[in-house]
């Protein structure tokens, strides 16, 4: 144990800019996962994993790369169902309903949890279609109802001020920054209860990372939120949970606070610590 | 916990679950229907193969014996086969390869290497590009033009030479993606030692790529394996045994238009056995070549 | 510069100037060739641009005996059997590229992948060899009569479906035509389909799509301009068609308005009355405006295609 907060302490030292978020309360999980395993062909990519989401609140998942944490989630919105030879076992539940399980409709399912991802992917259409796309494979809105959703998913994504005068025009046309806060208001225009964020700043500059970390603090205030980062700084701003990945295994799961200044496995405190990334 | 304005009005309407399990089953029935569709397509296509290929070898062998390549065309009802047709194409075809490929070589090399955003490698480019895709029938009016004509006969040789001009493009083509696809660092290496571009190409170059050259050349073959359009005009065809280049030469692919239009049953059924030859022929120069590209990899 | 490193480096010189020189000189070749077949093609059909004049194109006389000629007949069964044959090929293909792209299970992309890719390797006159032994009997046996008792009795669309059931006709050619295209247009949309980066159609899943959608919603609208290019390509290539045409059409020379009714392309009268046309006769002359007639259409359509398939030049 000695060793461990004599590492600790030099590690609160060697790291002192890591501002993890005040503690918040706990509250219960919004997805459950349990015994999840993961398989890409005879290759078991995810070794048991037991992991809670806590509703409206931001877990993020981090870990040296090949580590599982995205495999992890887009388990979440069985995306690798497009893949054959790419399959999971164990639970993954939400509201009573097992995600894993075949008999899902994965379409309903998707409408429940959005995904943004690492790469801004405006859809080739104009910033109006590109958000009321979404919208219109699971609801029928009328043109004043569509108006007022398109505004409000742009808004909430501090996008509407800069686009409002450009509905029509096409998405490719925004900057880099301004296409990823797009994708991140198609996804809020389903009203998910879920959003899981795949390296979501990865491509940006700072000032649109920044922007969109500032999002997802606000964000959390109604959807479940879980993020993959290799940016520790990021996961320690945004997250109020960590887990922390390895070779497959979830290794140790806590508050930021907890996992950035005293983790209790010696492996997380070595990838913070920047011994391996 | 500040309260969620999801489902206030500013978003909308709440959350309709019925309309959104109606909106899913109908958008789950046109996936199925399209599904359909396209695996009825896909059904077609190869429905269409198979009675070619079933076609061709129950009609082709029903005539083929040793005589098709002992024999040369005779007149109908004389027994006779194909030997002076199947020599024709292996000449003219050969002769076609053997000039257009090089030349193909050198316009391919050029637009990679040495053509560089100018305008005359972009006007290259596009005529290359309108000679791969022009119908074959022009090129044979234009040889029979040039060199028919003139010298007042068909002859082999600008039969040949008709195949020759189809050959180019297609090697040209396939040349120049080939050499783009060599990285760079490969070139500088070259460069870097003191080699003189032309020696990087021929000796580094090259080689990189030759599975992929061997594939150009061998798609030309069986492009013009099979022409018969351009052949109409040069070198006609020859009932006779020949291997004169200045004279009218015979041809598979003519003989086959010959015979399959005639209202002779031999004859007919010498086509088919011509059409399964050079079918398969060039079947499976098409195989040969897919296989030394895959080789690459 | 030591003298050693000049002497050297005006020998490599010399071989770069020679070897470059050949590139470039193969590289002109090539241009001096296409003007040299427009020249010839039009320097050949001079004698009878001016004896008919630009009435050629309209000319509906195909005469060889009166010396009348005019390409109308032709240019109409070309136009006509080419757009037709797009019109089923295109949709056809279509569903085979979205069935190798997005429906069939990894094991089968591959074969089924070089099947249609062997087809489109198919000598043009095996197509039109099978088109006459096997498709036109069908024609004029099963589906040519079908049609004209149903279809043909309707107003106006029956005029389209008339006429006795020889089995060839304009509407076999474009079928046959069609048929050859098929895997061509199909193997093209199928290359395309697979430059859409994966993350663009996983989005559009992640939002709910089904696959049908977001082949319709993406993957369309992100390949348009190339799949364009890709029809446009495969038209060029049906002009042009010569033995697949020659076997089927019935090679007469008039214009009817009946679908089932014979007729001829471009390809098709010059590769069955070059035999007859003596040299400097007006019919020979006749053939070689036709040949450049074609060869303008042709080059019209590839060059359009082009533009769509590699938008920035020098690529």
């Amino acid at each position: 144990m000695n060793e461990v907060s004599n590492e600790a302490a030099t590690k609160a030292q060697a790291i002192p800019a890591l501002q993890t978020r005040p503690e918040t309360e706990a509250s219960q999980a919004k997805i459950s996962m349990r015994d999840l395993d993961f398989y890409y062909g005879d290759n078991r990519a995810l070794k048991s994993i037991n992991l809670d989401f806590p509703e409206r609140q931001v877990t993020g998942l981090i870990g040296p790369s090949g580590c599982g944490k995205s495999t992890l989630l887009r388990c979440l919105n069985r995306m690798y169902d497009l893949y054959p030879g790419q399959r999971a076992t164990g639970e993954a539940m939400m509201d009573g309903e097992n995600i894993i399980s075949p008999n899902i409709d994965l379409n309903a399912l998707r409408s429940r949890i959005g995904m943004v991802f690492q790469k801004p992917t405006p859809f080739p259409m104009t910033i109006y279609d590109n958000i009321a796309f979404g919208v219109k494979l699971h609801e029928r809105l009328s043109k004043a109802q569509m108006d007022e959703r398109v505004e409000w998913s742009l808004a909430r994504a501090a996008l509407w001020d800069e686009v409002k005068d450009r509905l029509n025009t096409p998405a490719g046309g925004l900057s880099g920054g301004q296409q990823q806060r797009l994708c991140i208001a198609r996804s809020i225009a389903v009203r998910p209860e879920v959003m899981l964020f795949d390296e979501p700043t990865s491509a940006l500059d700072p000032i649109s990372t920044l922007k969109v970390e500032e999002l997802i603090d606000e964000l959390k205030r109604d959807f479940t939120i879980a993020i993959v980062t290799h940016n520790m700084q990021q996961a320690a701003r945004c997250a109020d949970r960590v887990a922390f990945f390895y070779l497959g295994e979830m290794v140790e799961v806590g508050t930021a606070a907890q996992m950035f200044t005293s983790p209790r496995e010696t492996r997380t405190q070595q990838y913070i610590t920047g011994r391996f990334s | 916990m500040s309260t969620s304005i999801l489902t206030t009005g500013h978003s909308g309407p709440a959350k309709d679950q019925a309309m959104a399990r109606r909106l899913g089953e109908r958008r789950k029935r046109t996936d199925r229907i399209l599904l359909w569709l396209a695996l009825l397509a896909t059904l077609i296509g190869l429905a269409f193969l198979i009675s070619i290929l079933a076609t061709l070898l129950w009609r082709g062998l029903a005539a083929m014996n040793l005589t098709v390549f002992t024999e040369v065309t005779r007149p109908p009802g004389s027994g006779g086969g194909l030997l002076n047709a199947i020599v024709g194409t292996l000449i003219q075809t050969g002769i076609g390869t053997l000039v257009g490929t090089p030349i193909g070589l050198l316009v391919g090399t050029y637009l990679a290497e040495y053509s560089q955003g100018t305008k005359l490698g972009g006007a290259v480019r596009f005529v290359s590009d309108i000679l791969l895709s022009a119908p074959s029938i022009l090129v044979g009016l234009f040889i029979y033009q040039l060199m028919v004509l003139p010298f007042g006969g068909f002859s082999g040789i600008a039969g040949a030479m008709a195949l020759a001009v189809i050959v180019i493009p297609i090697v040209v083509r396939t040349t120049e993606d080939m050499l783009q696809l060599i990285p760079s660092t490969l070139r500088e290496a070259a460069m870097a030692l003191g080699a003189p571009k032309w020696k990087m190409v021929l000796l580094v170059c090259y080689p990189a790529v030759r599975p992929g050259l061997i594939t150009g050349a061998l798609l030309g073959v069986a492009r013009i394996a099979g022409e018969t359009a351009p052949l109409l005009f040069t070198s006609l065809g020859n009932l006779t045994w020949s291997t004169d280049l200045t004279q009218a030469m015979s041809s598979l692919p003519v003989t086959i238009y010959a015979y399959a239009g005639s209202p002779y049953e031999d004859w007919v059924d010498l086509a088919w056995t011509g059409a399964l030859l050079i079918t398969f022929g060039v079947l499976l120069i098409n195989i040969i070549a897919r296989y030394v590209l895959r080789q690459r990899r | 510069m030591t003298p050693s490193m000049t002497a050297q480096r005006s020998r490599s010189a010399l071989g770069d100037r020679i070897f470059a020189g050949l590139c470039r000189g193969a590289g002109i070749f090539v241009l001096v060739l296409l003007g040299a077949i427009i020249v010839e093609l039009f320097i050949g059909g001079l004698p009878a641009f001016r004896a008919f004049g630009l009435g050629f194109v309209w000319g509906e006389n195909w005469d060889p005996v009166a010396e009348e000629f005019g390409a109308l007949v032709p240019i109409y069964g070309t136009i006509v059997t080419s757009i037709m044959a797009l019109l089923m090929a295109v949709p056809a293909a279509f569903g085979i590229a979205y069935f190798l792209t997005e429906i069939a299970p990894m094991r089968l992309r591959q074969p089924v992948g070089t099947a249609v890719e062997l087809l489109a390797a198919v000598p043009s006159i095996i197509y039109g060899m099978w088109g006459f032994f096997v498709i036109v009997p069908i024609m004029a046996r099963y589906v040519q009569p079908a049609v004209i008792d149903t279809i043909g009795e309707l107003p106006f669309i029956g005029a389209l479906f008339s006429g006795p059931p020889f089995g060839t006709g304009i509407f076999t050619a474009s079928l046959i035509l069609a048929i050859m295209i098929i895997p061509f247009i199909a193997a093209t949309m199928r290359d395309v389909f697979h430059t859409v980066p994966p993350v663009f159609k996983e989005s559009a899943y992640g939002l709910g799509c089904t696959r049908w959608e977001v082949m319709w919603n993406i993957v369309i609208p992100y390949t348009r301009k190339s799949v364009a290019g890709g029809i446009m390509l495969g038209l060029g290539r049906a002009l042009g068609e010569t033995l697949a045409v020659t076997f089927v059409i019935g090679n007469a020379n008039r214009i009817a308005t009946s679908l089932f009714a014979p007729g001829n392309t471009i390809a098709s009268l010059v590769a069955l009355e070059f035999g007859e046309a003596e040299a400097d006769s007006m019919k020979l002359s006749a053939l070689l405006a036709l040949g450049f007639i074609l060869f303008v259409l042709s080059f019209i359509v590839l060059a359009t295609s082009r533009l769509m398939l590699r938008p920035r030049a020098g690529h």
